[in-house]
C-alpha cells in the first residue's frame, strides 16, 4: 500500500507542473495583447500593465516566466485584481460558502445516488427500476443552469420553501437549495452507475457462491455491493472537476459568494487574473481528490495494491 | 480428454442404506426470446453416503442446470423448475419455502465451482470468506471464524496457512484456490457435495492433487459426491457410478467398470472411442460426427438419434427410449443396448 | 487485468465503466445462456456481425426511434429553419417585448421584443452546430492519440498518457471557462470566429475522454488472436490498425461520441449562459436563456421554450447513445 500511494504521488507531480504550465500559458503567454479583455470592457490602466509585466515578467522566456509565477503561487501571491485587492484575499473569503455547498451536494450525490442506484439494481425491470432510469435520463439532459432557475423559481418564489438567494454568510440552511441542484446531474450518474454495476455484479459468480454457501439474501447482497461500489468512489473523484465547474453555475444562480461565484462575476466583470487564479486553484484541489480517490481505491480493491 | 493408464476395479456395489440424496424426474426449462429450452427433460440419479457419482456429458447437456436445480441457485428467470422432486434424506426440498431452502445449503449440500477466481470474491480475504460459513451458520465471533479458517486451510493442505489466511483469492495459484474453494464448502461437514468441473481449469498435475484431496475428504467424512465432469480421464480413478447426460436426459448409468468395459449405449460408446489411445499411433481419429440438438428445437424420438450409427427409425419417431433398468446397478436409455453391448456393429 | 502504469484504472474495467457511465437500460428477456445454445443439427444459420445483431436490437427499440426521429428533425430545424416558421427572428419591435403567447406568436415575445418561436427554431442551428464539430474534432483528436496510445504501447503510450491526464486536470467547464475568458469575442466578432472558438475550447479539453475509451478498446482488441493472426501473416502495422483494431474498437467509442455529443450541446449553453459562448447577434438557446432568466417570475415563457428546446435536444442525444450502447454490449445480450 505504501508503494501504491508513492507511485501515485510521484506521478502526479508531472500532471500539476503540466496542467499549471498548460494554464499558464493559455492565459498569458498566447501571442496577442494578454492584457486584451482583463481588465473590464476598457482596456487595462497603463500603472496596472507595467505593474503586471514588471510582476509576471512578461518580458522574460516563457519557462521563466512560469517558474517565477510557481513561485509566487507557492508563496501564496496569486497577483491582484485591476481593482488593487489581492486576489489571494478573495480566495479566502469565497472559499467557506463553497465548500459548505461542496460538502451537501456530495453528500447528497452520494446518499441519495447510491441508495437509489442499489434500489433499481436490484429489482431489474421494476416500476422503480424504470423511474430510476428515466428521472436520471430527464436530470442529466436538463443543462444545470435551467435546473437551477427552475428550482429557484418553483420551490423558492413559488412554494417559498427554500429562499431563492443566499443570504450573507452562506448559513447552511441557505444553502440546501443549492446544495441539491449542485448535487443533481452528478447524482444522476452516480445512480446509474451504481445500478449498473449491482445489476452486473449481482449476475457475478463469486455471488452464485455465495447464494450457495446458504448466506442470507442480504449478505448475498454485500458481496456484490462492496465490489459494486468501487467503481462508482472513483467516478466521484472524476465527477468532481464537472461538480466545480456547475459549482460556478449554480452560486451564480443563487448569488453564492463563493469560489463559483467568484469566477462567475469575475467572468461578467472580466478579471483575468482573479479568473486564472481561482480556476488554477479549483484545479489543484481537484488533483488531490483525484489522489486521495485513487489511493481509496488502492484500500477498497486490494488487487491494486498488491501489483 | 486424455488418455488414461488406469487399471479399473469392478465397483463396489452400493451399501443398501437409504441414498442421501434422490433425484426424481427433474424438469428444468429456460424461456428465452427464441424460445422455450428444456434444459433437463426428466433426470433421475440418487446418491448414497460415501458414494461418488459423475455426471458426465458434454457443454449444453443440462448437468450443471441439474446439479444448480438441486441447490436451488437456478437464475430464476429464465430457469425455471417445472416438475421433479430432489429429495434430501426424504424432505423433497423443491417444496420447501425460500428461508427453509436456505438452510441446507452450505450445511447439508455444498457445491464448489469451476473457476476458482470467479467463484471467490476478489476483495475479501480467503480466511474471511471461508470464516463466514461458521459466522453465519454457527454465529461464530470473527476471531473463531479465523481461528476455524486456518485450520480448514491447514486440512486442504495450503501451506502457512497461518500467515496466509489474510491474503487475497488472485494471490494463489489456481490449485490452491481450488482448495480454497473445497475448504469453504466442506467447512460445516456437508452430507452432499456437488463439484461442478473442479478441474477443469487446471494443470493436469495439479488435477490429480485436487482430485485426491477430494476423495480422501470424501473417505474421512463419509461424504456423497456429485463430481460434474466432462473429461472422462479424471472420473475414471474417483467414481464409483456414471452417469452420461445428453441434451438433458440421462442416456446411461452404470458403475465405472461397466461404462468402461461395456457401454451400453450409442453415446458413451462414442465418446469412449474418442479417447485418443497411445497405441493407435497413426490411425485417423474418431470423433462422433454432428452438433447436440438445440435444446429449443429438440428432433422426435431419441434426441441423439441424428448422429446414431444404430438408428432405426424406431428411434427417430416418439416417444423417446425411456431409462430402462438392466440390473440392480444399470440402466440405459436405447432400443438397441442389446447390440450395442454385444458390439454387433462400429 | 489492471494496469499499473495507467492511472490507476485497469482498462477493462474502465471501458465497463465509461461503457456503463449513463447506466443500462431493461433487456425484455435475456438471450440463451451459453451453456443451451447451440446450433441445430443441419441447419447452420450465417453467422451475424455485431452491428447487425445490433442493429436487429435497434430496430425494434422504442426508444431509438424516438430519439432518431426527435434528432433528425432537429438537424432539419438547423439546416432549414425557414421550413418550420416565416417569421425573421431579427424582426423585433420593442413594442411587443414580453408579451405572452398568443396565436401570432406562439411561444410569444422577448425582451426585445423578437418571435420567441422564431429564435427558438433559429436557435438550433447554433446548437447543433456546437455539438456535432466538436464531436468530430474530439473523435479526430481523441481517436488518433487512444489509437496510436494504445496499439504502440511503451513509451508512446507513456507520454500519450501523461499528457491525457494533464489535460484530463481540467474540468471541461472550467476550462473552456478559462479558454474563452483568455480569448473574449465581443459583438463585432464573426458568427463563425465565435462559434469556431466554443467549439475549439470543448474539443480541447473534451478530447481526453474519447482518447482514453480507444485506448482501453484497442488495448484490448489488439490482443485478441484474430489481429495476432494477422500480424503474424506478416500485416504492416497500418493494415492491421485500419483493417482489424479500428473497426472492432469503434463500438464503445461511438456510443461515447453520441452521448458526449448531447453534453457538448449542453455545455455550449451554458457557456453562453455565462456569458462567454456565443454572444449576440449568434441566437442560440443558451444566450435566450440568459437574457430570459430575469424575468422569469413575470414572463416565464422566454425562458421556458428555449429551455425545453435545448433539454429536448441533449435527451435525444443521450437517449440514442444509451439504446445504441445498449445494443453493442456483448455483455447484455
Amino acid at each position: 500500500m505504501g508503494q501504491y500511494t508513492i507511485r501515485r504521488l510521484l506521478q502526479m507531480i508531472p500532471v500539476v507542473i503540466g496542467t499549471t504550465f498548460l494554464i499558464f500559458a493559455a492565459v498569458w503567454a498566447l501571442p496577442g495583447d494578454p492584457f486584451a479583455g482583463k481588465c473590464g470592457d476598457r482596456p487595462c490602466p497603463e500603472a496596472y500593465v507595467a505593474e503586471q509585466t514588471a510582476r509576471y515578467n512578461l518580458d522574460d522566456p516563457l519557462i521563466v516566466q512560469y517558474v517565477k509565477y510557481m513561485g509566487n503561487l507557492l508563496t501564496g501571491d496569486l497577483g491582484d485584481t485591476f481593482r488593487g485587492t489581492r486576489v489571494i484575499d478573495e480566495l479566502a473569503v469565497a472559499l467557506p460558502p463553497t465548500l459548505k455547498l461542496t460538502i451537501i451536494a456530495i453528500t447528497v450525490e452520494i446518499v441519495i445516488g447510491i441508495i437509489a442506484g442499489v434500489l433499481a439494481g436490484l429489482r431489474r425491470g421494476s416500476f422503480i427500476d424504470n423511474l430510476v432510469l428515466l428521472s436520471t435520463l430527464v436530470v442529466i439532459s436538463i443543462p444545470i443552469f435551467v435546473i437551477g432557475y427552475l428550482a429557484q423559481y418553483i420551490f423558492g418564489v413559488q412554494l417559498g420553501w427554500f429562499p431563492p438567494t443566499v443570504g450573507t454568510g452562506a448559513p447552511w440552511s441557505d444553502l440546501i437549495l443549492p446544495g441539491l441542484v449542485l448535487a443533481s446531474v452528478s447524482l444522476a450518474y452516480v445512480a446509474r452507475l451504481t445500478r449498473t454495476q449491482l445489476a452486473e455484479n449481482m449476475r457475478a459468480d463469486y455471488v452464485r457462491t455465495a447464494t450457495a454457501k446458504g448466506l442470507p439474501r442480504s449478505q448475498v447482497v454485500r458481496h456484490g455491493l462492496r465490489n459494486s461500489l468501487i467503481p462508482v468512489v472513483t467516478f466521484i473523484g472524476i465527477d468532481f472537476g464537472a461538480l466545480m465547474g456547475g459549482a460556478v453555475v449554480t452560486e451564480g444562480i443563487f448569488n453564492i459568494k463563493g469560489i463559483g461565484g467568484l469566477v462567475f462575476s469575475s467572468i461578467q466583470t472580466r478579471e483575468g487574473a482573479t479568473v486564472t487564479a481561482a480556476i488554477t486553484f479549483i484545479v489543484i484541489v481537484f488533483l488531490i481528490v483525484n489522489l486521495l480517490v485513487d489511493l481509496l481505491y488502492g484500500v477498497l480493491d486490494p488487487r491494486i495494491r498488491y501489483e | 480428454m486424455t488418455a488414461t493408464d488406469v487399471t479399473i476395479e469392478p465397483g463396489s456395489e452400493s451399501t443398501g442404506d437409504e441414498p442421501v440424496l434422490v433425484v426424481e424426474d427433474l424438469q428444468v426449462e429456460f424461456r428465452t426470446r427464441e424460445g422455450v429450452a428444456k434444459a433437463v427433460n426428466g433426470v433421475s440419479y440418487t446418491v448414497d453416503a460415501g458414494e461418488t457419482l459423475a455426471v458426465l456429458g458434454e457443454s449444453g447437456c443440462g448437468k450443471s442446470v441439474t446439479a444448480q436445480a438441486i441447490m436451488g441457485i437456478l437464475d430464476t428467470p429464465p430457469g425455471f423448475v417445472t416438475g421433479g422432486s430432489v429429495r434430501f434424506k426424504g424432505t423433497d426440498l423443491l417444496k420447501l419455502p425460500d428461508k427453509e431452502r436456505r438452510t441446507y445449503r452450505g450445511e447439508s449440500i455444498a457445491m464448489i465451482f469451476q473457476d476458482a477466481l470467479s467463484a471467490l470474491n476478489p476483495v475479501y480475504s480467503v480466511g474471511r470468506q471461508i470464516a463466514e460459513m461458521f459466522r453465519v451458520h454457527r454465529g461464530m465471533s470473527k476471531k473463531d471464524g479465523m481461528a476455524k479458517a486456518v485450520e480448514l486451510m491447514e486440512l486442504v493442505r495450503i501451506p502457512a496457512a497461518k500467515q496466509r489466511v489474510n491474503d487475497y483469492p488472485h494471490q494463489f495459484s489456481g490449485g490452491m484456490r481450488q482448495r480454497i474453494m473445497i475448504a469453504m464448502s466442506i467447512a460445516l461437514d456437508p452430507e452432499v457435495l456437488i463439484a461442478d468441473e473442479p478441474t477443469t481449469a487446471l494443470d493436469v498435475t495439479v488435477q490429480a492433487q485436487v482430485m485426491e484431496l477430494l476423495a480422501d475428504l470424501q473417505r474421512e467424512r463419509n461424504m456423497a459426491l456429485i463430481l460434474i465432469t466432462h473429461d472422462l480421464g479424471v472420473v475414471a480413478d474417483v467414481a464409483d457410478t456414471i452417469a452420461v447426460m445428453y441434451a438433458g436426459r440421462i442416456v446411461e448409468q452404470a458403475p465405472v467398470y461397466d461404462i468402461y468395459h461395456r457401454p451400453a449405449h450409442p453415446y458413451t460408446k462414442g465418446l469412449l472411442q474418442s479417447i485418443p489411445r497411445v497405441d493407435a499411433k497413426g490411425a485417423e481419429l474418431y470423433a462422433i460426427k454432428g452438433l447436440p440438438p438445440n435444446l429449443i428445437r429438440v428432433p422426435p424420438g431419441c434426441s441423439f438419434n441424428p448422429r446414431c450409427a444404430y438408428a432405426q427409425d424406431v428411434c427417430r419417431a416418439d416417444p423417446p427410449p425411456a431409462l430402462e433398468r438392466l440390473s440392480g446397478t444399470r440402466a440405459v436409455a436405447c432400443h438397441f443396448h442389446e447390440e450395442v453391448l454385444h458390439g454387433s456393429r462400429q | 487485468m489492471s494496469d499499473p502504469t495507467s492511472t490507476g484504472t485497469p482498462d477493462q474495467q474502465e471501458i465497463r465503466q465509461e461503457f456503463m457511465r449513463a447506466g443500462a437500460q431493461n433487456i425484455a428477456l435475456p438471450g440463451v445462456t451459453a451453456e443451451e445454445s447451440a446450433l441445430p443439427v443441419g441447419d447452420v444459420g450465417k453467422p451475424r456481425s455485431l452491428w447487425q445483431d445490433a442493429w436487429e436490437d435497434l430496430r425494434r427499440n422504442p426508444l431509438f426511434i424516438i430519439g432518431t426521429i426527435l434528432v433528425l428533425v432537429l438537424v432539419v430545424m438547423a439546416a432549414f429553419p425557414q421550413l418550420f416558421t416565416s417569421v425573421d427572428p431579427r424582426s423585433c419591435s420593442l413594442s411587443n417585448s414580453r408579451q405572452p403567447p398568443s396565436s401570432e406568436a406562439w411561444f410569444g415575445y422577448d425582451l426585445q421584443g423578437c418571435d420567441v418561436y422564431a429564435r427558438t427554431i433559429y436557435g438550433a442551428r447554433a446548437s447543433i452546430l456546437v455539438g456535432i464539430f466538436t464531436t468530430a474534432a474530439v473523435m479526430v483528436i481523441g481517436g488518433l492519440i487512444g489509437i496510436v496510445s494504445g496499439f504502440f504501447g511503451g513509451w508512446t503510450d507513456s507520454i500519450a498518457s501523461r499528457i491525457t491526464d494533464i489535460f484530463l486536470a481540467l474540468p471541461l467547464l472550467l476550462g473552456s471557462i478559462l479558454l474563452l475568458t483568455a480569448f473574449p469575442s465581443t459583438a463585432e466578432t464573426p458568427e463563425l470566429v465565435v462559434i469556431g472558438k466554443v467549439v475549439f475550447a470543448l474539443a480541447i479539453l473534451g478530447w481526453t475522454q474519447l482518447a482514453r475509451i480507444m485506448r482501453s478498446s484497442v488495448i484490448q482488441v489488439k490482443n485478441q488472436d484474430y489481429v495476432q493472426a494477422a500480424r503474424a501473416l506478416g500485416a504492416s502495422s497500418n493494415r492491421v490498425i485500419t483493417r482489424h483494431v479500428l473497426p472492432n474498437s469503434l463500438a464503445p467509442v461511438i456510443v461515447v461520441a453520441m452521448i458526449s455529443l448531447g453534453a457538448y450541446i449542453g455545455a455550449e449553453a451554458t457557456l453562453s449562459f455565462l456569458g462567454i459562448g456565443l454572444q449576440p447577434p449568434v441566437i442560440s438557446w443558451g444566450i435566450a436563456i440568459n437574457d430570459a432568466a430575469t424575468y422569469v417570475r413575470t414572463s416565464p415563457h422566454m425562458l421556458f421554450f428555449p429551455a425545453l428546446f435545448l433539454s429536448v435536444t441533449v435527451f435525444a442525444f443521450i437517449m440514442l447513445g444509451d439504446a445504441v450502447r445498449d445494443a453493442l454490449d456483448p455483455k447484455l445480450r
